[in-house]
């Protein structure tokens, strides 16, 4: 197949990639976990192949935690961490990296914030010093949040005012959910944002960025003892708050009506089609539910032998593409995704028709045995292939664990993905691959109608 | 500057050894037990400058297919196969060469290894697969059609390339890929996909002797040569004024550049450093960084780095500023060119910029796919395996005297070729 001629497909909106609660197989770096003193979590990865460190601090909060009327904060404070602290001036940290010859960089999803350097590893103790530092020092003038708040209202204008398939994926979000914060966009609505100020940011960063809330991950060329030494030094001193702060965000109400969000733009030359369902996540669902929608979703698309691409893309020729993507790792009920790209005068409706059938017809024969391998094996094999990558494994460890989910989940998955059985399959397809359940978005062209 | 502090940032896992096979193919082995995962990467010369007249995005459409089957299995058995060991198989074309890459766990090589060869030796260019590729390739530009940043890069290009191959886009136009036919892809396989000028890098978990004999499996058999067509050099062109490309959207994308010197040059180096002082590193600490985005928050990203091609080499850049202060955002960023133009880089910029590019080095290393890719790139630049400390030892050696006259050489009069897509505020 041509190297995606799509960009990240539709509504992703968490920042880090797929498969983010698969784990590792039995063979593979001894992973170590503890909690400091002060409660902080600290996971530590070895992987001794390149002299290399990815440090990383994820604090159990993100977007769905905004206060209710000032969205973007936590994005916004993520921003600001970088504006310097009591003991180091804004600039000095981001310049100490540029020195070693680091790279860093932060993301906020719906659940978490991450901060991040990756360097050589003889500067692990350097990077927890300054990380450790401004999960307690950080100043905030007006002088620094005004301008940076400009900044997120470009990054915004960028990412999203231009782009009619950004547009369209917010107000899929939107429609999703009615009630629970995820429906509402990570970097804020645009007249929210334009009303947050230092005491926002302030606020929501001494209720949050505490150690008991935070977690260490360290992957790399080092050894455990090495590591909590160094984590007691720089970490350890931070004076604990308590528990760490409780997140209850507003459930979901059971979904019962079908929902359809169309967007018309003269800058659409390409229409898409989308479709979003409520779904458990890998904390709220059942055992054993979690991993099933990972292989469903992977059966149904997770590429060309896929039911959805054999079916729209190679039978019917309806689509040039069409996938499925479960977002499991998640702290409450979550997206199960399905997309299509329709071949030049194919429907809106013609796609809806032919997904609906492709679920109908895995709900009522059932899955092909070895169709249903090859996606264990495949999901399995992603395991195997994250052991190449320490960035990657600490990216997997610091989500899952900032989402509810503990060392177990994550070394049992490979274990329980085998475990999936074709009946649980078509069970979960039948229980929340529902109509009710889900909106479906269009994107098309200005004049264009769906019909 | 001491000279020692190159050799202790060497890639350390890196051992690289150079192996020529039974069939006189010549592979770069890193031989890695850390992972049971195996990597492989190549690149042969030619890509998509070699694409017919008026058929560009030929190259790209090859590479598309050539895992959507080959010997005796048509697209769907290929993939099948690809996926019932979990065994990825992609290629791609680039300007001036098609490359690809495959990783596998280490248990299932032997399989791999043989798909590999078939899609590499066998294509079959099946009638339906050629189909679909063509509509994937044209949705995926129905889709950039009014994005922001795929117009300002055809503008630029189209600008500053003019009738020159790589005025055009490796993907071709939606005309261009409707007229390119079976026999062209037939054509450029025997062209492209050669053992003329091949390169490879493996990574993982099997020793030399294993490695040459699947190296010979996979590209063993290929023609010695191919016809390529002989591309002249590009003259970059577009270097005053501004074209304004009008797009109702609320921020103007810019994009910025001037001819840079070639990959051989002796102060190629030196330009790579001056370069990120300007715009480059992770971006949050460079000239145009503090100066658009830091000092003025004018912008969330801008950035400047090399591209040194086979047949041109430029600087370039980009940002995107909200419509009503855009030209502001290019004032600064031509004003700091000019400034590095004529007075240099500061001494703690030119420390500073040495450290990062010394120091980061280590991370292009640390995954076995990323090894394999730098192994490549290394071997098409057309240096040998001493490039990993040499590369260093060259930073090194800049000096504050070199550093300005490079950077009056390669900014000059500070003229640029600039294209603005959006509706930017008059001056």
């Amino acid at each position: 197949m041509p190297s995606s001629p799509f960009p990240a497909q539709a509504a992703r909106p968490d920042a880090p990639a797929a498969l983010a609660t698969a784990a590792l197989a039995g063979a593979g770096p001894a992973i170590s976990d503890f909690r400091l003193d002060n409660g902080m979590s600290v996971v530590v990865i070895p992987d001794h192949r390149a002299p290399v460190v990815t440090h990383m601090v994820w604090y159990r909060n993100g977007s769905a935690d905004d206060p209710p009327g000032k969205s973007g904060i936590a994005h916004f404070l993520e921003h600001l961490m970088f504006k310097g602290t009591k003991s180091h001036p804004q600039g000095q940290f981001s310049e100490i990296i540029a020195e070693l010859g680091g790279q860093e960089n932060a993301f906020t999803g719906n659940d978490y914030t991450a901060y991040f350097q990756r360097v050589a590893k003889e500067h692990l103790g350097v990077m927890m010093e300054f990380e450790a530092d401004r999960m307690t020092g950080l100043v905030l003038s007006d002088a620094i949040v005004g301008p940076e708040r400009d900044v997120v209202l470009e990054e915004r204008r960028m990412h999203c005012d231009a782009d009619p398939g950004a547009q369209l994926n917010e107000a899929v979000q939107a429609a999703l959910f009615t009630h629970h914060p995820y429906g509402t966009p990570i970097i804020g609505w645009s007249h929210e944002i334009e009303g947050l100020n230092k005491a926002d940011a302030l606020a929501y960063y001494q209720r949050f960025y505490t150690p008991e809330n935070a977690i260490l991950i360290v992957a790399g060329d080092v050894e455990a003892e090495e590591v909590r030494r160094l984590a007691k030094l720089h970490y350890g001193p931070i004076r604990p708050r308590g528990e760490p702060p409780s997140r209850q965000r507003r459930k979901e109400p059971t979904p019962v009506a079908r929902r359809l969000v169309t967007l018309n733009d003269e800058k659409v030359d390409q229409p898409s089609w989308q479709r979003c369902y409520l779904a458990p996540s890998a904390r709220t669902a059942e055992p054993g539910e979690a991993e099933t929608l990972e292989v469903l979703a992977h059966l149904l698309g997770g590429g060309q032998t896929s039911l959805l691409y054999r079916a729209l893309v190679l039978d019917d020729k309806i689509a040039v593409a069409a996938g499925a993507h479960y977002m499991g790792t998640a702290l409450d009920e979550t997206r199960f995704f399905v997309y299509a790209i329709p071949a030049p005068g194919v429907t809106m409706q013609a796609l809806d028709g032919a997904v609906d059938n492709v679920l109908a017809s895995l709900i009522a024969r059932g899955v092909d045995a070895g169709a249903l391998e090859r996606a264990k094996t495949r999901l399995v094999a992603d395991a195997i292939y994250a052991q190449d990558s320490q960035a990657t494994l600490a990216r997997w460890y610091g989500s899952a664990l900032a989402t509810g989910l503990a060392m177990e989940d994550i070394t049992r998955w490979p274990a329980r993905i085998e475990a999936v059985s074709a009946e649980q399959i078509v069970a979960a397809a039948r229980k929340y691959l529902d109509r009710r359940r889900a909106v479906t978005g269009y994107l098309l062209p200005a004049e264009a109608d769906a019909a | 500057m001491n000279t020692q502090v190159a050799s202790t940032t060497r890639p350390s896992a890196v051992n690289i050894q150079e192996i020529m096979t039974p069939r006189g193919v010549k592979v770069w082995l890193v031989e890695d037990y850390a992972v049971p995962v195996l990597s492989i990467e190549f690149a042969m010369k030619g890509g998509s400058s070699q694409d017919p007249d008026g058929k560009s995005g030929a190259a790209t459409m090859l590479a598309g297919l050539l895992d959507e089957g080959a010997g005796d299995m048509d697209s769907t058995a290929f993939q099948q196969a690809l996926d019932e060991k979990a065994i990825e198989i992609s290629f791609s074309s680039d300007r001036d060469y098609v490359s690809g890459r495959m990783r596998t766990l280490i248990r299932h090589v032997d399989r791999a290894m043989q798909l590999l060869s078939l899609a590499i030796n066998a294509p079959r260019l099946d009638e339906a697969p050629i189909v679909r590729v063509r509509e994937q390739l044209s949705a995926g530009l129905r889709h950039e059609a009014h994005d922001p940043s795929a117009m300002a890069g055809r503008a630029w290009r189209a600008r500053t390339f003019p009738g020159h191959p790589y005025s055009l886009s490796t993907n071709g136009t939606l005309e261009s890929l409707a007229a390119i036919e079976r026999a062209d892809l037939t054509a450029l396989t025997r062209s492209l996909l050669t053992r003329g000028a091949l390169h490879i890098g493996v990574v993982g978990a099997i020793d030399a002797a294993r490695a040459a004999s699947f190296v010979d499996q996979v590209f063993g058999q290929l023609p010695t040569r191919g016809d390529l067509k002989s591309i002249a050099a590009a003259q970059l062109s577009g270097l005053a004024g501004v074209e304004i490309v009008d797009l109702d959207v609320p921020q103007s994308t810019i994009r910025f550049g001037r001819p840079a010197f070639a990959r051989r040059d002796p102060d190629y180096m030196a330009s790579v450093l001056v370069t990120h002082i300007l715009g480059g590193g992770t971006g949050l600490s460079s000239r145009l960084f503090r100066e658009v985005r830091e000092k003025r928050g004018l912008a969330y990203s801008v950035s400047a780095s090399i591209a040194a091609l086979d047949h041109a080499a430029y600087v370039h850049g980009g940002t995107t500023t909200k419509n009503e202060r855009a030209r502001e955002s290019l004032d600064v960023i031509q004003a700091e060119i000019l400034d590095l133009a004529r007075n240099g880089p500061h001494e703690d910029e030119l420390v500073k910029g040495k450290k990062y590019l010394i120091g980061s080095y280590p991370l292009r290393f640390d995954t076995s796919t990323k090894i394999a890719g730098q192994l490549v790139q290394i071997q098409l630049d057309g240096f040998g395996p001493e490039w990993l400390l040499e590369r260093n030892r060259l930073i090194q050696a800049v000096t504050m005297e070199d550093a300005r006259r490079v950077a009056g050489r390669l900014f000059d009069d500070g003229a640029l070729s600039v294209v603005m897509v959006g509706r930017p505020a008059k001056a």
